[in-house]
């Protein structure tokens, strides 16, 4: 089931959220800044972590902090049974069959890179080509860029039109016997569209092409399922997910991941080591060298089970309706033009305003308590699309409300002020 | 606590509305562009010398308010001026924006002490020199064009 097509019907099921419930869970939000109380609305950049993955990576610190994998002793057993427990977590999260095909990672980057070193490096060659979008961001352009200079392969981008949705009859014009990766993101960071990607991928199996799905922006906010989604590659951060900074996960199909070389060599990802041959370790270990973020992930686990004991579906009527409310009331603004109007989009509105650059903005809003990200959002061909510098973003979570879009809209009428 | 007017003066608001010595010099004996990559501020420095004097001196390019006012107040500071005054000047801001600001000679300043309120905001500071470090590397004779980062 992905969010595009369900989006809507699930609006008339959902279950209500109690938001003071769910903000009592995190306790960063109820503080103060600048003596006013904190509008978190940057949940693209990372989101607040609630106490459950607090305290289980404080607990981890204090009772079974250790080494995994290796260690006979108790403390290890611990923390190997509860990193191996947060793999299966993340397993059913994005129903993979199987925990081999969870390689757990620093982050979304990492995931990428991994894919464009291992597979792309020992399987390009010159004359192949590689379809990336206009709105990815630069952690999916750059690993391909410079996969493409090491093997020869070019790089073909999808356009996108002024709504900010991706050409698909330009992306099956892309496509030829030639395309050996398609890449592109699920939702984009700065315009918060939600690519028809299951689409994409169909296409790009059509014509004997890998998926890769960038899904950093969409785990937090719709279900995933990679078996449905077919999809060769699946790469999504936990620090946008609740879980901790330094944490990552890349799916990837077991007969794939099988057949592709180590990425990084070191402990772990070994079976045995002499000095005439190493064997590698199976799935997933092959890919996970050196010690890994172990109360990171166990860390992701606890925010896994705090998104799926609210239920994903719950979360996105629920942020389908602060998305509804803040374009309806940022379009009241004058003066204020939203870039990205994709029909189907999650709670992510960037703009801009007249005669107010977007860092202005950022400090004015910040001055009010409210935190939102101005800039290019690492995804500098999207503002070259639309040939603007930068734009000022608000990006909602299920933890925000509608009377914190009231503060929002407030803070840039007093801009308005400020520069009238 | 910071207050925001502080930050967004009236002159700042004033210079940049309306951007003095803004547009492109024709015939410029240098010119130098400066790249903010965090907020994609874009801003050329545009020089005319006359032997060891800044005869003239615009910017053009696109930034945000602390950036266009203060290089509009920039080269309000530097016209006629010697390389070697430039040079005090821009040594009396750098200290202006980037220390508290005890050792600063503020007559001299005059009205670039607007900027001074860029202190409080570490993240906007690169907005304030990203002219000044333009104007700098330009006056150097540097060719490349700068980045902040």
């Amino acid at each position: 089931m992905t969010f595009d097509n369900t989006a809507k019907k699930l609006q008339s099921q959902a279950t209500v959220l109690d938001i003071e419930q769910i903000r009592a869970d995190f306790p960063i939000l109820s503080q103060q800044v600048h003596g006013k109380p904190l509008v978190y609305l940057d949940n693209a950049a990372t989101t607040q972590k609630p106490n459950q993955v607090i305290e289980t990576i404080d607990q981890y610190y204090r009772q079974y902090n250790s080494n995994i994998h290796r260690g006979v002793h108790t403390l290890s057993e611990r923390g190997t049974a509860a990193y191996e427990k947060a793999r299966l977590t993340i397993r059913d999260f994005i129903n993979a069959s199987s925990e081999k095909e969870i390689i757990l990672l620093s982050g979304a980057t990492e995931a990428i890179n991994l894919v464009a070193q291992s597979y792309g490096r020992s399987r390009l060659s010159e004359g192949d080509e590689i379809i990336i979008s206009q709105m990815e961001h630069h952690s999916n352009i750059v690993p391909w860029q410079i996969v493409a200079e090491q093997t020869g392969a070019s790089l073909k981008v999808i356009p996108i039109n002024d709504a900010g949705e991706l050409i698909m009859d330009e992306y099956r014009k892309l496509l030829t016997d030639k395309t050996r990766l398609v890449a592109v993101g699920h939702i984009s960071n700065a315009l918060g569209s939600i690519n028809p990607i299951k689409e994409i991928i169909d296409l790009a199996h059509e014509y004997g092409a890998l998926a890769l799905v960038d899904g950093a922006q969409a785990v937090p906010h719709t279900v995933v399922d990679v078996q449905a989604l077919d999809c060769d590659f699946y790469a999504f951060s936990g620090h946008k997910l609740f879980g901790p900074t330094g944490t990552g996960v890349l799916y990837g199909k077991q007969t794939l991941l099988e057949d592709m070389p180590p990425y990084q060599a070191g402990g772990d990802m070994i079976k045995m080591v002499t000095f005439e041959k190493t064997i590698y370790n199976d799935l997933p270990y092959k890919f996970e060298a050196g010690t890994p973020h172990i109360s990171g992930v166990i860390g992701l686990g606890a925010a896994i089970e705090y998104v799926n004991n609210i239920g994903l579906q719950a979360i996105a009527a629920y942020e389908h309706e602060l998305l509804d409310y803040a374009t309806e009331a940022l379009t009241t603004v004058k003066g204020l033009r939203i870039i990205g109007t994709a029909a189907n989009k999650v709670s992510v509105l960037s703009f801009i305003m007249d005669n107010i650059h977007p860092h202005d903005l950022g400090t004015i809003l910040d001055h009010a308590g409210i935190a939102i990200r101005t800039g290019h959002h690492c995804a500098m061909p999207v503002m070259q699309h639309f040939q603007i510098p930068a734009t000022a973003r608000a990006s909602m979570a299920f933890y925000n409300t509608k009377q914190e879009i009231d503060c929002l809209v407030q803070g840039i009428e007093y801009a308005k002020k400020v520069f009238a | 606590m910071f207050d925001l007017k502080d930050l967004y003066q009236e002159v700042i608001v004033d210079h940049n509305r309306s951007p003095r010595n803004f547009g492109k010099l024709e015939n410029a004996d240098r010119s130098l562009e400066g790249y903010n990559p965090l907020c994609g501020d874009r801003l050329t420095v545009y020089l005319k010398l006359d032997g060891d004097q800044i005869t003239d001196i615009r910017f053009d390019g696109s930034g945000c308010a602390i950036s266009i006012a203060s290089a509009s107040l920039m080269t309000e500071a530097m016209k006629d001026k010697t390389i070697a005054e430039a040079r005090l000047i821009f040594n009396n801001f750098h200290e202006l924006v980037t220390t508290d600001g005890t050792d600063i000679d503020h007559d001299k300043l005059g009205k670039l002490m607007a900027i001074a309120g860029v202190r409080d905001y570490p993240t906007r500071v690169k907005c304030a020199t990203l002219c000044w470090h333009t104007l700098h590397s330009a006056i150097a004779g540097e060719q490349t064009s700068v980045s902040t980062e």
